[in-house]
């Protein structure tokens, strides 16, 4: 009785609905258009990646699924972002169609067990490189250099200036992140309030849970593009995170590959491009200087 | 060993979060729990229907949607509760539907008879539930009341994702920060849950067999 | 069933009382929704426009909220099934004559009953694979689920089959069955349909439990309703978080409500059923101690 009864609730209020068309339904956005052109005709030398992965015609690629610009998953189920494009500019120069790329979720604690398992061929997902990192895979790149910001309610209240002036203050930021690691570390005097994805901290910054966001300035600027009468960004970037591809540790031949191909797009322009269409459409902003690749 | 010594500080703090978090909520689930079993077996309908539709409504929802609604649902009715705070009420909400069944159970469980006696003798409806069946009720309640508390004790795990830096917020936090040691920070954080679940379910073994001999 | 033991049956000035008790509560119950919904609208939150996102198939909302409801459901399934199966067969090692087998079955039910399943479906997605073992998501939190509730089902089909009558047991050997005979076609039957409701519930439990997949990223309903609220929250901030959240969450209560209504109609035709009609008044003592599901989670 109970059941039929709230189903039927369920439904009249269904039909209530459905006579208004939503704001996210008018401005339902196309998913970004690939442009990369694919290599039809491309040799590699036996026996290395690039041969394999161009043999087969697919590849596994990690990326994050829950960073907004970078690599979300939109809701067809696709992933979409700045870290989704570069994968597609890679997959292309191996002859490898952006259809035939299977797209896994790594989060911050698997990306180096499944590059060493061998269950994604390379990991782009706001990848920091650094030296401890470096021991476990080898990274291509940096094709972007993040730093590490912070965002306030919208007029700073609290006057929030840099990270020092987080002392006594609520901060938010996802645990088990390098910025969450690195407030820890060196600013020790803030509190910290550590969710498992960014749209919490938005809210908790809305609710006055929190006075302050602190991740890398993309992520950030991503959430006051959402919510620009709430929020504003400090703009005083005080880490460099250099994000880089994580690939099999010793594949030196497909790590030159990678930067080659990064290194490609940097000056035919794709990469800008691939910029505008994700995280630079979301922001506005235009795309800054590609980094210079590191072959260390 | 190196591993475990270097971190051995962020472990007991978060060992003695877990074990704040499950007595707080415990004797907040207990207490509640208790009391809403009262109102099922009440002659007050409006009392009998809300604690039904309590339990209903908690036992079917999952406590990670039950989170969300105290830590982020409470601000959108102008009531903002702190992180520790907040899931501790969680869970003892959450946790207060399954005691409420527990007990319930445990009043039915309890001769009709007893009752009858009571009434005979005549204690109000309060005096009988209070003095003559609750204190039986308890008695068989014990082993289910006593995995209902163990579970909850593993359920405020799920408050790792709600800012409380508890047993299970270690697993992403020294992953992160200790890349190649994932399965000595999971058998830390597997050894800490255990010494407060295994004790608690030898003890209620041990009570579950006396019981079971008074019976 | 003794509710009515603890109550006279209401006098004319208890009945009085109790219509004053009941509109005063009433009247209380309408003001906290009353308040609740006044601020929720003084927020914003009761918007048409920000719940049509829920039935605008446009967003792709409706659709991925269906398509996550089948992902919940087959690992539900799944986990069910299996769960039941590996339950059964550790409550009758746990029972057995065998040292071997009874101290494997009864340290392993501990083991899994003592660890939170978070951890459990974390390890067997991230640690399965260093030795060498790949193992998908759906994999490991069917795993995690059906290691951890075994478990716990285990303990209540012990319980089931030790409130077995005596006599039963008895003359099933005395007929001249043997031990898996006794077990199967006599002990355990009775067991199950004794055991049902709290089958049932432990069921629910799986269920909701199936939400713990948001840790190893399979997208499960209340992950996916995550993740929409994290694709919406650069485009229109928090405009729909709620409302998304709101909406998995009435889904979970529906199914569940549904599961337990089976539930009680199964049980209900199993009292009339007057072959346990006889044992349903042991079972109704002989449940208590077990009478609830032993893992919320």
């Amino acid at each position: 009785m109970r059941t039929t009864r709230n189903l039927a609730a369920l439904a009249a209020l269904g039909l209530a609905l459905s006579a208004c068309a939503s704001e996210a339904g008018n401005q339902a956005t196309e998913s970004a258009e690939n442009t990369a052109e694919v290599q039809e005709d491309v040799e590699f030398d036996a026996g290395t990646t690039m041969a394999e992965l161009n043999e087969a015609g697919a590849i596994t690629i990690g990326t994050k699924f829950d960073q907004p610009g970078f690599g979300l998953l939109n809701p067809d189920g696709v992933p979409e972002g700045f870290d989704v494009e570069i994968g597609k500019l890679i997959a292309a120069e191996l002859g490898i169609a952006a259809e035939e790329i299977e797209w896994v979720e790594t989060v911050s604690a698997n990306r180096e067990p499944f590059i060493q398992n061998g269950q994604v061929d390379m990991v782009i997902a706001t990848y920091t490189i650094n030296d401890a990192r470096k021991q476990l895979v080898d990274f291509a790149g940096p094709y972007y250099l993040a730093g590490q910001d912070i965002m306030v309610a919208a007029g700073n209240p609290e006057g929030i200036q840099g990270p020092d002036d987080l002392a006594g203050k609520n901060v938010c930021s996802v645990e088990g992140s390098t910025p969450a690691q690195n407030i820890r570390d060196n600013y020790p005097e803030a509190t910290l309030t550590l969710f498992d994805v960014y749209s919490k901290c938005a809210d908790a910054l809305t609710n006055g849970q929190v006075q302050a966001v602190t991740t890398d300035n993309v992520i950030l600027t991503g959430l006051v593009a959402g919510n620009p009468e709430g929020f504003e960004l400090v703009g005083n970037p005080f880490t460099e995170e250099p994000y880089g591809i994580g690939l099999t540790l010793g594949d030196t031949d497909f790590r030159n590959f990678v930067n080659d191909v990064l290194e490609e797009s940097f000056e035919n322009g794709s990469w800008a491009d691939a910029w505008d269409r994700t995280a630079g459409a979301i922001t506005g902003e235009e795309a800054p200087e590609p980094p210079q690749v590191d072959r260390y | 060993m190196q591993f475990y010594a270097d971190n051995a500080g962020l472990f007991w703090d978060a060992f003695l979060t877990t074990l704040g978090m499950s007595v707080l909520a415990g004797l907040l689930a207990v207490v509640l729990g208790t009391l809403l079993a009262a109102f099922r077996v009440s002659p007050i309908l409006p009392l009998r229907g809300l604690a039904t539709f309590y339990v209903e409504t908690f036992r079917n929802t999952p406590l990670t949607v039950v989170f969300f609604f105290i830590i982020f649902g409470l601000p959108q009715i102008d009531f903002v509760i702190g992180f520790f705070p907040g899931s501790v009420l969680a869970v003892g909400l959450y946790t207060a539907a399954f005691v409420c069944e527990a007990v319930r159970s445990g009043i039915n469980s309890v001769s009709p008879g007893q009752a009858e006696a009571a009434r005979a003798l005549g204690l109000t409806f309060g005096q009988s539930l209070r003095q003559v069946v609750l204190p039986q009720a308890f008695r068989t309640v014990v082993p289910p009341l006593g995995n209902v508390l163990i579970a909850m004790v593993k359920n405020t795990s799920i408050a790792a994702g709600f800012s409380v830096s508890e047993l299970s917020s270690l697993l992403p936090r020294l992953v992160n920060a200790n890349a190649g040691e994932l399965v000595l920070v999971l058998v830390g954080v597997v050894a800490c849950y255990m010494v407060i679940t295994l004790p608690a379910a030898l003890a209620l073994n041990r009570i579950e067999r006396r019981v079971a001999i008074l019976r | 069933m003794s509710t009515p033991v603890l109550f006279d049956l209401p006098g004319p000035r208890a009945r009085a009382r109790i219509r004053i008790a009941t509109i005063v509560g009433g009247l209380l119950v309408l003001a906290v929704i009353a308040f609740v919904l006044w601020r929720l609208g003084g927020n914003g939150q009761l918007d048409p426009a920000r719940w049509s996102v829920l039935t605008d198939p446009r967003t792709g909302v409706p659709q991925a909220l269906g398509e996550a409801l089948v992902r919940t459901l087959q690992v539900a399934a799944v986990g069910m099934v299996l769960a039941t199966a590996l339950g059964l067969l550790l409550a009758v090692g746990r029972l057995s004559d065998h040292r071997w087998l009874r101290i494997p079955s009864a340290t392993f039910i501990e083991f899994f009953r003592a660890i939170p399943l978070l951890v459990v479906i974390f390890a067997l997605y991230f640690v399965l694979p260093k030795f060498g073992a790949e193992i998908s998501a759906f994999a490991a939190l069917t795993g995690g689920l059906v290691l951890y509730n075994a478990s716990v089902l285990a303990e209540i089909f012990r319980a089931g089959i030790l409130s077995v009558d005596r006599g039963q047991r008895e003359a099933a050997f005395g007929l001249g069955m043997r031990k898996g005979q006794v077990m199967t076609l006599v002990l355990l039957p009775q067991a199950i349909r004794r055991m049902l409701p709290v089958l049932v519930a432990q069921l629910v439990v799986l269920l909701k439990d199936s939400s713990l997949g948001f840790i190893i990223g399979y997208f499960e309903l209340l992950r996916q309703a995550r993740s929409l609220v994290e694709f919406f929250t650069p485009r229109f901030g928090n405009e729909y978080t709620f409302q998304l959240y709101v909406a998995a969450g009435l889904i979970y209560i529906v199914i569940n409500v549904l599961l337990s209504q089976v539930a009680k109609y199964v049980e209900k035709r199993t009292r009339r059923n007057r072959k346990t009609a006889a044992t349903s008044e042991v079972a109704a003592s002989a449940e208590a101690p077990v009478g609830t599901p032993a893992g919320p989670a």
